[in-house]
């Protein structure tokens, strides 16, 4: 068995299952207050990666079945833009 | 069990609501229940720019500022709390564009010296030395304070809410007040969606649903809320030190000590609701205004837009008061786009307002001034 605080469960952030599990303790058992305290799911994954782990460990702590539990919500725009080509410049190397 | 009993019930788990639980319960008031509809910093205080200044153009805002800013500075020791709230002091650049705007931070400037708000007047080519890619094109000249700064918004929240709950605060999330009862002209309780709360005292800080808590108590309270979007890239090497913010360009952006660049704009014609959707138009604008101002963000991805709420006072300033119609009904509300670096200051002085103290600062800041039309007239808001 690996370690807890060896376990990354968000790549984007860094964040690991000992972090998670301890929120989860001091009463954060939302996954959007975890999201907004640990900066998990606010990278450019936006949670694809971490939201899944992160409801299973609500649920396992809180005993709430995982269907009962939401995922974050994904906030436009989705997969990410850069400025440029917002602005309809596709040519930003120079 | 649901707590049915308390001796003052604050309406909202935004950083207003939990500063003024924390400060209370450190002044030995017992049974204080905080009621959160949702989650803490659900509201606008998660959705903010997370910016802190002090460079205000009124005497009340520089003191109130000046004084968050101390304790945002000592924060572990004042709240007692192994949190860190990512205190980043690396200034704010405040961008004039026209004779008149430079005047008036000339002005700003003596009256923060009076607070001893270390500012000052750049010339266009100084800002370059703060920040070296500023587009300074049209700049007359730039206000600058080192101490202004950045701290994470949700840190400072559940900071301020853990060390409650350490001192016997109860705080109810997922918990929503419908209604506030009265008898004889005096408040009796609380009801919620989970069951009734005793009380003699309420604390509004329901950030933009003030004005719905104030007419469940009869009141009708002279704030309305409107949509104010932002957005965030994805987080690169440090490269920006402090927030830059111009007035009349209407933009602010700053690098979050985690990397990523955070800004926004005010907005025109937004309607008076609760709306917080986010528009392409937004997207399009921002990328406009930042781009201009700060060339090298083009290369930038941007990872997430959202949108939250202003609460607006006909001033745009804050009313923190007990109610002259309805005794034990207090109200912290009408923040508009500062509650966030005024939080700190606030807790205290609704603390001395609760407890029935003498004011710890002499400020207006009662609902009665727009009756005595003694309004605020502070020149540098967004
Ligand atoms: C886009 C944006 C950028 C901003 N940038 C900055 C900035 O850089 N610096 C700064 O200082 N300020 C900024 N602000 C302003 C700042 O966010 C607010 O002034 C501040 O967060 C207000 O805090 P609050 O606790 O009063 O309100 P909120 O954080 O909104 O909290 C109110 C809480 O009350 C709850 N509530 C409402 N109705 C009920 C009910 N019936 N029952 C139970 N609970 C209820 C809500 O769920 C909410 O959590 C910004 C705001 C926005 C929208």
């Amino acid at each position: 068995m690996m370690k807890e605080d060896n376990i990354i469960v968000c790549r984007c952030e860094d964040v690991t299952l000992k972090d998670i599990r301890e929120l989860i303790k001091r009463g954060y058992t939302n996954i959007e207050e975890i999201k907004r305290i640990t900066r998990c799911g606010m990278g450019p994954c936006q949670g694809k990666n971490c939201g899944q782990i992160i409801l299973r460990e609500i649920s396992m702590i809180t005993g709430i079945p995982v269907e009962k539990l939401t995922l974050q919500r994904y906030r436009p725009p989705f997969g990410g833009i850069k400025f440029s080509e917002v602005l309809g410049e596709n040519n930003d190397e120079k | 069990m649901m707590k049915n009993k308390a001796s003052i019930v604050i309406i909202g788990g935004g950083v207003i609501g939990c500063s003024a639980a924390y400060n209370l319960s450190k002044r030995g008031l017992k049974d204080i229940v905080l009621v959160e509809k949702k989650f803490l910093a659900s509201g606008a205080t998660g959705r903010c720019g997370a910016g802190i200044r002090q460079q205000w153009g009124t005497r009340q805002n520089c003191f109130l500022a000046k004084k968050s800013m101390e304790i945002f500075e000592n924060f572990r020791d004042y709240v007692d709390t192994k949190i860190d709230i990512e205190l980043k002091q690396k200034g704010y650049l405040l961008l004039a564009y026209s004779d008149k705007e430079v005047d008036q931070f000339e002005k700003n400037i003596f009256i923060q010296h009076e607070y001893g708000i270390p500012s000052r007047i750049l010339e266009p080519e100084e800002s370059l030395e703060i920040v070296p890619f500023l587009n300074i094109e049209k700049l007359k000249a730039a206000a600058f304070c080192p101490t202004d700064g950045h701290a994470n918004p949700f840190h400072v929240t559940a900071a301020y809410a853990e060390a409650a709950k350490k001192n016997g605060v109860t705080i109810l999330k997922d918990t929503e007040v419908l209604g506030i009862n009265k008898s004889k002209g005096r408040i009796t309780g609380v009801e919620t969606s989970k069951g009734l709360i005793e009380t003699e005292k309420v604390l509004n800080a329901a950030g933009s649903w003030a004005r719905e808590i104030g007419k469940m108590a009869g009141l009708d309270l002279p704030v309305f809320s409107e949509r104010h979007e932002i957005l965030v890239t994805e987080p690169v090497n440090s490269i920006l030190d402090p927030m830059v913010m111009s007035f009349s360009y209407n933009i602010y952006c700053q690098q979050s000590p985690h990397g990523s660049f955070i800004m926004g704009y005010g907005p025109e014609n937004e309607g008076h609701n609760h709306r917080i959707n986010s528009s392409c138009n937004f997207l399009e604008n921002m990328s406009k205004k930042a781009t201009w101002l700060l060339p090298p963000l083009k290369k930038l991805r941007i990872v997430r837009q959202w949108a939250g709420s202003y609460n607006i006072s006909p001033d745009k300033q804050p009313i923190v008061c007990e109610s002259e119609e309805l005794a034990g009904f207090y109200m912290a509300i009408g923040f508009s786009g500062h509650g966030f670096m005024l939080s700190p200051a606030i807790g205290i002085y609704l603390t001395d307002l609760i407890l029935k103290e003498e004011p710890p600062f002499d400020i207006t800041v009662d609902l009665g001034r727009f009756e005595r039309r003694e309004t605020i007239s502070e020149p540098s808001v967004v």
